[in-house]
């Protein structure tokens, strides 16, 4: 019968699973909520929220579904019976749903309610004040009413309606990355070869050696297996990304973690690359791209981040910066084309979503690098061609594109 | 289990638990699941495991997880090279493997002969598949030694208390299968309970005046770091001590060092004081 609120947690978003559930079933059995709401209130936080962050969202939850049992339960069972009676209120029910309720006399009914309710009651030992909700559940058969959003005071909110939400949030919680998230996703990122100090055992070294000596032990050590992957990442900051500042910040978070790659260097741009990158995302400290390219090892793995979107002038002119005091003799296409030339292996994660790419510059930048969205998919299938390889996605025909822009 | 009473655990004369920990903590003795408890720094964590051994009078084992510990040193070590050092000088019976099985922390605590309090502090030290490894040892209570084929069994579940910095995100499998507690920060009321168990000779007025002092600077904002409970404890000692008496001290915080460990916290406060 707590189903309905374990619905009210969900569509909140605080994720609650069945395992969890079970347990606060299992603890209730025990009676460790101490017959009362603040007890219940206590365990099923302890139980089913795991995040300070989303504490926040179950008293909403908690408030919402026990708000109108707190006064009195008599008071509700009133109301229900009241309800029952008043057959204006069957309308919202289906025709099937009718039929079946009509089967049942309403006094009928009515006694088996009262006797329902009070039998819970004796069951959680009286004065229990959220007995009320458990008084829904008669009302049709296993607490399973379609009804029982409504009867609970719910207001127009069908739990079906709640139910069509949850699934909707769910699908979104997909898409959208945590920190977590990326890194599992960046794992794939390595390449695993020995460096550094000498301190693992070698078995089948020492089984070797110690044979050839007759015997006499001779202990092999070797270096643990670290990733040799080296990443340089370059950012789009500013303007236009604005919005996705908080996914960008997320992956720099994981993909900076301590001893992740052999080395990671990382460099922001505004909008697309030119004769200069820099340092932070303040634009204080620059640094040429000539210079970079010059002194980095044409197997570092280039990743780059923007939404690649920005007048064409600005991609495809020389002199097409922003920014008047970094006039650019060269396209900044040009300057993407050289950096695909150099690096082996490159990548360009996009935080626009897919459907927006067709007749922008999207299509001509995911020409020069192979283009990914910033999703959980998205970044598998990066992580993989910076790996292994392989075919990268075409997008739209920029040949075509970039005539009809410049004439 | 079942026959030992729901509030087992109520705090100790030294450790002040609120309610909704004492809450948790049952709970989590009752229904045999570990017990993830998070919180600001200073907030008491590691504390409570040994305050609950203590408490319940069984046997505390720690675990201290830091950044290379792997789930596997937690169940045993095999400690080839020793044994491969006995062999070459002869040294004790270099047949028997179990010699030179070491048992980890939570091996110990699943071979104890009674019902152990186990420790696991700061979980999220490891690395990212640290508290999955765990999964499966945790559930089952039970696990196997390859090398011996000894298998060791729980004889009573342990009581697992596991404690998070919030520095990296928990997966999500493992938070289902714990009781969580977030540690809030206790407050005046609860604040100056604790702060007379560790000086039950102080004054109101003196717990007053420095209750003032503490709340005021947590509350400034943009502080790095903000004073925890461990150091308002450590400041008073360090004013009763000197003999200070702060409702006669006009302008700076006497020993602002204790409470406050970092430089730019130290300039923050002395400039807001100044304003």
């Amino acid at each position: 019968m707590l189903i309905d609120f374990l619905f009210e947690l969900r569509a909140r978003k605080v994720p609650v699973s069945t395992h969890e559930w079970m347990a606060l079933m299992e603890a209730m059995a025990l009676g460790l909520h101490e017959s009362s709401l603040d007890g219940f209130y206590r365990l099923c936080r302890t139980l089913c929220v795991k995040d300070i962050a989303l504490y926040d969202a179950y008293d909403e939850a908690f408030l919402a579904y026990f708000k109108d049992i707190y006064p009195e339960a008599l008071k509700l069972t009133e109301q229900l019976l009241e309800w029952l009676s008043d057959p204006k209120a069957f309308d919202a029910l289906t025709a099937e749903q009718r039929k079946a309720l009509e089967g049942l006399d309403l006094e009928k009914l009515r006694a088996l309610f009262e006797q329902r309710l009070k039998e819970q009651k004796e069951r959680h030992d009286g004065g229990n004040r959220w007995v009320g909700t458990g008084g829904t559940s008669p009302f049709g058969t296993g607490g399973k009413n379609p009804n029982a959003m409504r009867v609970g005071g719910g207001g127009g909110r069908s739990a079906m309606a709640v139910a069509d939400e949850r699934r909707f949030r769910e699908y979104r919680r997909d898409v959208v990355l945590d920190v977590r998230q990326i890194d599992v996703a960046l794992r794939g990122l390595r390449k695993l070869g020995r460096e550094g100090a000498i301190e693992e055992l070698d078995l089948d070294e020492t089984i070797d050696k110690t044979s050839k000596n007759a015997g006499e032990i001779e202990v092999v050590f070797r270096p643990p297996r670290r990733n040799r992957v080296k990443v340089l990442l370059m950012m789009d900051v500013g303007g236009s990304m604005d919005p996705h500042a908080e996914l960008m910040s997320r992956l720099f978070t994981a993909a900076s973690r301590s001893g992740r790659f052999a080395k990671f260097r990382s460099y922001y741009f505004h909008n697309c690359v030119y004769n200069t990158v820099y340092e932070d995302a303040e634009f204080r400290k620059p640094v040429q791209v000539a210079d970079l390219l010059l002194h980095s090892d044409r197997d570092e793995k280039l990743v780059l981040v923007g939404d690649a979107l920005m007048h064409p002038a600005e991609l495809l002119d020389p002199g097409g910066s922003m920014y008047l005091y970094a006039q650019n003799r060269e396209s900044g296409h040009e300057w993407l084309r050289r950096l695909a030339a150099h690096f082996r292996s490159a990548a360009w994660l996009n935080p626009e979503p897919e459907r927006f790419w067709a007749g922008t510059t999207i299509e001509v930048i995911a020409s020069v690098f192979g283009m990914w969205p910033l999703t959980l998919d998205g970044l598998a299938h990066a992580v993989r061609y910076l790996v292994r390889g392989g075919e990268r996605p075409r997008i739209g025909d920029p040949g075509k594109w970039i005539k009809s822009m410049t004439g | 289990m079942s026959d030992a009473p729901f509030d087992q655990f109520q705090g100790t004369a030294s450790y002040i638990a609120s309610d909704d920990l004492k809450h948790a903590v049952n709970v989590a003795v009752a229904l045999a699941r570990p017990l993830l408890v998070r919180g600001e720094p200073g907030t008491g964590k590691t504390l409570l495991a040994e305050n609950l051994a203590s408490s319940l009078g069984l046997p505390l084992i720690r675990w201290h997880v830091k950044s290379t510990t792997k789930a596997r040193d937690g169940l045993y070590v095999y400690d080839t090279v020793a044994r491969l050092h006995d062999s070459r000088f002869g040294g004790d019976d270099v047949k028997d493997i179990a010699k030179y099985i070491k048992l980890g922390p939570l091996g110990q605590a699943l071979d104890a002969p009674s019902r152990v309090v186990l420790l696991i502090d700061e979980v999220d030290k490891a690395d990212l598949e640290f508290p999955n490894d765990l999964l499966h040892e945790l559930d089952a209570m039970k696990f196997r030694i390859d090398e011996t084929g000894r298998e060791i069994t729980a004889k009573e579940r342990p009581i697992v208390v596991i404690t998070s910095n919030n520095e990296k995100e928990l997966p999500d499998a493992f938070l289902r299968r714990c009781v969580f507690h977030y540690i809030q920060f206790p407050n005046r009321e609860l604040m100056a309970e604790i702060v007379r168990v560790h000086h039950p000779d102080i004054t109101d007025r003196v717990l007053d005046n420095a209750l003032e002092v503490f709340f005021g600077l947590r509350a400034t904002p943009k502080l790095r770091k903000k004073p925890s409970t461990s150091e308002l404890v450590d400041w008073i000692l360090a004013l009763k001590k000197a003999g200070i008496d702060l409702s006669r001290v006009s302008g700076g915080i006497p020993f602002l060092g204790t409470l406050l460990k970092t430089e730019q916290d130290v300039e923050l406060v002395g400039k807001r004081a100044k304003a």
